[in-house]
């Protein structure tokens, strides 16, 4: 059995639910968003991921409506909305404090906007008995929300913003207040709700492993601007830029000239005494070109023989080892004072570990393994 | 036992006994005394000896006040003047509280010591400047003529009206102070929760500001109330004959009749009346100090 696989934004006769085109917003001399062009469709679970200050709360803010773009187009199915209060849109939000109404028990949270409406009162109290039994709450809604866990809180939040239905949910860094472990469990829970709902969910968050568990695509934004829209497996293997491969996850990233060798396969001269790397690129590079090769420290092999199938190999000594239970991390110091990190799995017990400090090693990696940056 | 818990339980337990409780039974003694032509000017005291002064005892005087229809009418006047001046004093005082907590944050403080500045000149005095204000030679009328708005004063001075314009003057710093407390305190967020689930900005304030601000609200009324039902200085210097308060009435037992023992009993009753707003203030304080742990 196949499944469909969901990429609506590879498909040109989709229609975007949402369409943001050439949108500036400024705070007086302040830029937060600069000239952003993006589409996000149906049934996306879509990750805005940055830094603090990079503009995801301000994009977010403008989608529900309580901002306004200072220049630019922003669509709703079609419609354009800028200017449109936020209690006039089919958009609902998550905060991040949740901002329950202290005063108000956990089913009347939930009923409050739905109250808005012209929806009688059973409709409205099948909905809220609906969205208490999607959010496992049914035992809680007579509470207020300061007699509840943070779990719980956050769930409550979460069917509060769910319960009109809303085209489109907004979720500003909706987990960062619970623990990792909750967290966890949370990401999955969220997935599955997205899931059967079929709402379509923007999130913000700043924690690149939440935005790489739960979304379809994920924005990697800096100063305003996106630099990167893909997938998470596409973010994470093909970044197209230093500071995308920098910010998500853990990276080796060694600077030098390219030089072509046919076929998409570069050199890359890095340092005088050694020979130069190979990589291969789909972005061509003219020769003597600057260039960044970035690679995952998990896609090097340490070896204290020279491998002798493997395209790129350096020799260096072990300088320090990260422990981390499931991985260990070796930081290897090259002949130039360069420093290659690189991952294993602590398949045997710690005791068996062949590799310790100030170990002659080898590293090793092939072409294809890492990717070639321009910046 | 711990000493220094003791300590700190016991100063306000004396401070409440010595300057409450004590002349509170003084007083609660006399208003059960006859009038006598004597220093003081009552009978029995201690001198005949406590169980002769005990048995001496009646409630004449309670009866008395029930005869002269002058102090249920004071009473039940004060009563409608107190409850007046607070709806007034709240709606006058929460808008200013509310643009207060909205104001920018380095605004705040200024505005703040605006509200208690009046406090750090004396109270007589700033009653004193409302006649000034008030008065037909007052600067309101001067001004009013001046600008040809009216052609004869205004008779404001010694009203009714003077008395509330005096109380919600002097009262608001109490009505604003707990109010914007509450104000202060809430979360934004809350608000723009509201309009994101379908309210218009005023649906969302009283939906959720007014509801959230309701022990400042609470707070801040019972501190007008209280102390406007027993107001003696305002209505006998901003009132004139047709304002009837118990604390006019009260001082005039005292010190233009010297009955102190029909006074007596007067400021009992009144105090038997401010005792329930006072246990339904602290009842609220305690729910909202609750309500924050």
């Amino acid at each position: 059995m196949s499944q469909k696989i969901f990429a609506p934004w590879d498909d040109p006769n989709e229609k975007p639910l949402i369409r943001f085109e050439n949108v500036t917003k400024k705070f007086g001399d302040f830029t937060a968003i600069d000239d952003l062009t993006l589409n996000i469709y149906e049934k996306e679970f879509f990750a805005l991921l940055g830094p603090s200050g990079c503009g995801k709360t301000t994009m977010m803010r403008m989608l529900a409506g309580f901002e306004n773009p200072t220049s630019g187009k922003m669509e709703l199915a079609g419609k354009n909305i800028a200017g449109t209060p936020p209690n006039k849109r089919a958009v609902n939000m998550m905060f991040q404090s949740y901002a329950l109404f202290p005063h108000l028990s956990v089913w009347e949270n939930i009923a409050f906007g739905l109250k808005r409406g012209s929806m009688d009162k059973r409709a409205i109290a099948a909905r809220v008995e609906e969205m208490l039994k999607l959010t496992r709450l049914t035992k809680f809604a007579g509470r207020k929300p300061h007699q509840i866990s943070g779990g719980q809180r956050q769930r409550v939040a979460l069917a509060r913003s769910l319960a009109k239905a809303p085209k489109l949910l907004l979720l500003d860094e909706p987990l960062g207040a619970l623990d990792k472990k909750l967290r966890q469990d949370t990401q999955f829970e969220l997935m599955d709700i997205q899931e059967s709902t079929g709402t379509t969910f923007v999130i913000v968050t700043h924690d690149q492993e939440e935005a790489m568990t739960v979304a379809s695509r994920v924005a990697v934004m800096d100063e305003g601007r996106i630099i990167q829209v893909a997938t998470p497996d596409g973010i994470y293997e093909a970044p197209n830029s230093v500071y995308v491969a920098d910010f998500i996850g853990d990276v080796n990233i060694i600077e030098g000239t390219a030089k072509p060798a046919g076929d998409g396969v570069y050199f890359l001269d890095w340092t005088e005494n050694e020979p130069p790397f190979l990589a291969t690129s789909d972005v061509p590079f003219s020769d003597g070109q600057k260039a960044h090769l970035a690679i995952r420290p998990e896609k090097i092999s340490i070896t204290t023989e020279k491998p002798d199938d493997a395209k790129n190999t350096v020799q260096g000594t072990v300088l320090d080892i990260a422990y981390l239970g499931n991985l260990s991390t070796y930081y290897v110091q090259l002949a130039d004072g360069r420093i290659i990190k690189a991952q294993t799995a602590n398949t045997r017990r710690l005791s068996r570990r062949s590799i310790t400090w100030e170990d002659k090693v080898w590293v090793s990696w092939n072409a294809t393994a890492g990717v070639l940056l321009e910046q | 036992m711990n000493m220094r818990r003791f300590f700190l339980i016991a100063v306000p337990y004396v401070w409440l006994l010595a300057l409450f409780l004590i002349p509170f039974f003084i007083v609660f003694k006399i208003s059960l005394s006859d009038l006598a032509l004597s220093i003081p000017p009552y009978t029995p005291t201690m001198k005949d000896g406590i169980g002769q002064m005990i048995k001496a005892f009646d409630f004449e005087n309670f009866v008395f006040l029930t005869t002269d229809d002058l102090y249920w009418k004071a009473y039940l006047s004060s009563l409608k003047i107190a409850l007046f001046s607070t709806v007034l004093a709240l709606l006058v005082g929460y808008p200013m509280a509310y643009g207060m907590a909205r104001a920018p944050e380095e605004w705040r403080p200024t505005l703040m010591m605006l509200v208690i500045l009046p406090f750090w000149t004396s109270f007589l005095i700033r009653v004193y400047a409302w006649v000034g204000i008030l008065s037909n030679e007052g600067f309101l009328n001067q001004f009013l003529l001046w600008t040809g708005v009216i052609s004869t004063p205004l008779a404001i001075m010694n009203t009714t009206t003077a008395v509330y314009i005096g109380i919600v003057y002097t009262y608001l710093p109490f009505m604003i102070l707990p109010i914007y407390a509450a104000l202060d305190r809430l979360d934004e967020s809350l608000i723009e929760a509201a309009q994101d689930l379908g309210c218009s900005r005023t649906k969302a304030f009283w939906l959720v500001t007014v509801p959230l601000s309701r022990s400042g609200i609470i707070a801040g009324c019972f501190l007008v109330f209280i102390p406007a039902l027993g107001e003696f200085v305002i209505p006998s210097l901003l009132g004139g004959s047709g304002t009837l308060m118990i604390g006019k009435v009260l001082f005039e037992e005292f010190f233009n009749n010297r009955d102190w023992p029909v006074a007596s009993a007067v400021a009992v009753i009144l105090l038997l009346i401010l005792i329930v707003p006072i246990i339904l203030f602290q009842r609220n304080q305690q729910r909202q100090a609750e309500a924050e742990t």
